[in-house]
């Protein structure tokens, strides 16, 4: 990342998966900050202005969903989950708590970095490129979202999301193509994730989410731009 | 011809023109009241079930029937007294007329008219015998005298107008032998029947012989006993009725109570634990509250118990989930560090690197596979459905194993429709049942080709997936959906598989309301076959696609794909027999293509099972079975 190494701030209880966690990331070339106590963990995040949180989610004290809720409520930055579960549920209420992405417990470390490089690289910004779909604009370059002038927030993976629809206009994307454009999967993964963070795009940018205008459902298919 | 079934249709219709025999009708009605008479008998039986009812009826008859007993008693006693005393005064009032008779016409002349005279005027003495001026003799009520001289042929002669006719001839006869008598008998006056006693005696002058008959109209008796009756019945009528209210609000005591237990006991049965009933009233009914109560808390606290029991075995498994996995993921990480640095590393060193990291993954994929049965078995499983086309779920399975097929040397053949063919399912367990499926075939298939064909009707889609390879022996076929079972417990395996696959995929399949079936025949493959609705919550009843292998050649192959249709619908002939399993039951396999299990009758079943060369199971008689319910694939047990 232009010279500096990315920061990620591991919050995890276990002490050897801690440690374990910071030996790859480094040999990755990764800086990491570690915090063990979810209690600590917005503090931390504060303190050291990480690029990325790593989540364990099965914390003692506070759970990690809170946690999640905490940091997202301050910040967009990614966040990429770890959790042993692997019920619809409590991945659902994680990605809906904030969670750009989730990595299963238990995973290989090589799985994990690429999920790590894939939420930091930032979609390619090209030229100053403005789009538009329905009544929302979007200021790529920028990474701003407007309607009628009115700024809407999104955090980067939902702009990344946006942007990826917006820029075929004409073109449905199955969920399976979001996640290797969005999420930078190679092979075909959770569509929950999708599910879930066109959810969370909807709620934010449609005028009426139960009738989305902007990103619009292609049944059976996937997912594609609304027409301006 | 009888009105029974006609053996011959088309004989009866030639001698339609015959009119049926009496015999015929007769029992054509015998039967019609049989029917009333069951209809009946049915319906009571149903009332009969109420207690209330069946006390109401029962005290309503009984007492009707004590009432009617004995208000025919009384009437009987009532009357028989009324006439006893009739009679009583009419025997005295005869004796007294004889007397005048015998005083009044003692020496009568034998002139008719003097005679007639003589009459007349006894006629008035009989009537004011009391002395009494117009009233007659008030013991024995209203009397009319009639005197006959029995030596006058006709006493039409003498001109007296007195009701002889009302006198019966019987009487008169036995009058006219000297016996003193009296008879019952209906007289009209003033145009109306009234029941009379008619008392007659003989009376002898020195000269003459006279009959004298007293008419006693019963005119007051009767109503006297017609006021009896009426207070009988109405009596008797207030009486049945209270006493059906009696015994009814007797019984509603009984049975309310009653009804509240039942109360009680459905909304216990429906859930509500908390129901109780109130402890009051009669002894016995407290003790009914009472023991209900006591039932009511020890079911709650069981129940209570399993809650627990089920919350600390789900808790259980996602402790040992995240707790397993936590090292794990640090054993894991750490493995593949020392695997990426195992070129530095003696070949010792580095082999066992090697070792680590691929039983590292038999270990993870186990521990997945537990989970997620156990996750089954917890009743936990959710679906996710979505609508999707099920041909990426084919492609991305067929993907994930195409590298060990490649190893193997094994081909995979695809017969998927050129246009999507979307469905409503969990893309996570449909992939995760194709390729297991696919594993299953690349271990089985000893290099010859597997073939995944899909087809779809408007309600179903079906994917198969055939191997030619070693196959199923009879009996395997219901073994291979069971957990950690092999066929072959030397035969190694290649693809990784953790023996849960299988049971997994069975229930994967089962979840969406579908089913996962397998069948073979041993040297020449085996073919399975997932069937899914295709809108979530649908019900299917056929397969698009046959679970006999050799059954191919009706493939609908668009033109794109001819070539790979081809090369399909040339299966060798397979004899012998057949086995194939549904919903983790063996069955050998039916001659017909389709198994529908709403549509294929025992009888049917059992007539393919004559087919068959044996018939093994105890079971293959029974109708096959829809994979809704969640009967446990290990129905057919290892030791079978």
């Amino acid at each position: 990342m232009d010279g500096m190494r990315a920061r990620v701030l591991v919050v995890d209880d276990d002490p050897a998966l801690a440690e374990m966690l910071t030996i790859v990331l480094r040999g990755e070339g990764f800086d990491t900050a570690v915090v063990r106590d979810g209690s600590k963990a917005l503090d931390a995040f504060r303190e050291v202005h990480p690029d990325l949180v790593l989540l364990d989610l099965m914390l003692p004290g506070v759970s990690g969903l809170d946690v999640c809720k905490e940091i997202r409520a301050e910040s967009g930055i990614p966040i990429i989950m770890l959790t042993a579960k692997t019920d619809t549920v409590d991945v659902v209420l994680g990605l809906e708590s904030g969670a750009d992405d989730y990595v299963m417990k238990p995973f290989k470390p090589k799985e994990l970095t690429a999920r790590i490089r894939a939420r930091l690289r930032r979609a390619d910004v090209g030229s100053a490129e403005r789009l538009r779909v329905a009544d929302v604009e979007v200021d790529v370059p920028g990474h701003q979202v407007t309607r009628d002038g009115e700024p809407i927030s999104l955090t980067p993976l939902e702009f990344d999301l946006l942007v990826a629809l917006a820029r075929k206009p004409r073109q449905v994307f199955t969920r399976e193509v979001l996640l290797e454009q969005v999420w930078g999967y190679r092979h075909a993964a959770d569509t929950r994730l999708v599910n879930v963070h066109v959810q969370r795009l909807r709620s934010k940018i449609e005028k009426d989410p139960e009738h989305p205008e902007v990103v619009v459902t292609v049944r059976g298919v996937g997912y594609r731009a609304g027409t301006s | 011809m009888t009105a029974g079934p006609a053996p011959n249709a088309s004989a009866v219709g030639a001698a339609a023109a015959d009119p049926p025999p009496v015999s015929g009708r007769a029992a054509g009605v015998w039967v019609r009241v049989r029917r009333d008479f069951d209809r009946v008998r049915v319906r009571v039986a149903f009332w009969s079930r109420s207690l209330l009812v069946r006390v109401v009826v029962l005290t309503l008859t009984l007492s009707t029937i004590v009432m009617v007993t004995l208000g025919l008693i009384l009437e009987q006693q009532i009357t028989t007294g009324l006439l006893r005393s009739k009679i009583d005064a009419a025997t005295a009032e005869i004796d007294s007329a004889r007397q005048t008779v015998q005083a009044s016409l003692s020496g009568a002349d034998s002139d008719p008219s003097s005679l007639r005279e003589q009459l007349k005027l006894a006629l008035g003495e009989i009537g004011r015998a009391d002395g009494s001026s117009d009233a007659q003799g008030s013991t024995a009520g209203v009397f009319e005298p009639v005197i006959v001289p029995s030596r006058i042929g006709s006493e039409a002669d003498l001109a007296i107008t007195q009701p002889t006719d009302d006198v019966p001839a019987e009487l008169r006869a036995r009058i006219g032998q000297g016996q003193i008598a009296y008879q019952y008998t209906t007289i009209v006056r003033e145009g109306q029947q009234i029941p009379a006693l008619v008392m007659g005696s003989p009376a002898r002058t020195s000269t003459d012989s006279f009959e004298v008959y007293l008419i006693f109209p019963l005119a007051g008796e009767l109503g006297t006993v017609q006021v009896v009756q009426r207070t009988l019945l109405v009596g008797g009528i207030a009486l049945a009725v209270a006493l059906t209210l009696i015994s009814a609000l007797v019984a509603s005591q009984v049975v309310r109570p009653v009804r509240r237990a039942a109360a009680s006991a459905r909304k216990l049965a429906a859930g509500d634990l908390a129901e109780r009933m109130p402890v009051s009233g009669p002894i016995e009914l407290a003790t009914l509250a009472n023991s209900f109560n006591g039932m009511a808390e020890a079911i709650r606290v069981q129940i209570r118990q399993l809650e627990e029991f089920g919350k600390l075995q789900r808790r259980f498994t996602s402790d040992v989930s995240h707790e397993l996995r936590t090292p794990l993921t640090t054993v894991r990480m750490a493995a593949d560090i020392l695997h990426d640095g195992r070129e530095d590393f003696p070949p010792h060193l580095a082999r066992s690197t090697e070792l680590l990291v691929d039983e590292l993954d038999r270990f993870e994929s186990l521990l997945a596979d537990l989970l997620e049965i156990s996750r089954y078995d917890a009743g936990m499983a959710e679906l996710s459905a979505e609508p999707i086309d099920i041909r990426s779920s084919i492609f991305t399975s067929i993907g994930a194993a195409e590298s060990i097929a490649a190893q193997l040397g094994v081909e995979i053949i695809t017969l998927v429709p050129d246009e999507p063919v979307v469905a409503e399912i969990d893309t996570r367990r449909v992939d995760r049942i194709l390729r297991n499926l696919l594993y299953n075939a690349i271990d089985h298939a000893d290099g010859r080709p597997v073939e995944v064909e899909l087809a779809a009707d408007d309600d179903s889609l079906a994917i198969t997936v055939t191997d030619h390879g070693v196959g199923l022996r009879p009996g395997e076929a219901g073994l291979v959906f069971n957990r950690f079972w092999r066929a072959d417990p030397s035969r190694q395996r290649q693809t990784g598989g953790t023996g849960l696959g299988l049971a997994i995929s069975l229930e994967d399949a089962r979840l969406h309301g579908g089913w996962l079936q397998a069948s073979g025949a041993p040297g020449e493959g085996a073919r399975f076959r997932l069937t899914l609705p295709r809108q979530h919550g649908g019900l299917i009843t056929q397969s698009p696609l046959p679970l006999r292998m050799g059954a191919e050649p009706v493939l609908t192959a668009p033109a794109g794909t001819a070539g790979t249709a081809a090369e399909l619908s040339h299966p060798e002939q397979i004899a012998g027999m057949r086995m194939m399993v549904e919903d983790g039951t063996l069955k050998p396999v039916p001659n017909d293509d389709e198994l529908h299990p709403e549509t294929v009758p025992s009888a049917g079943a059992s007539a393919a099972l004559s087919l068959t060369e044996s018939t093994p199971d105890p079971v293959t008689g029974e109708p096959d079975q829809v994979l809704q319910s969640r009967p446990k694939p290990s129905a057919v047990g290892p030791g079978s």
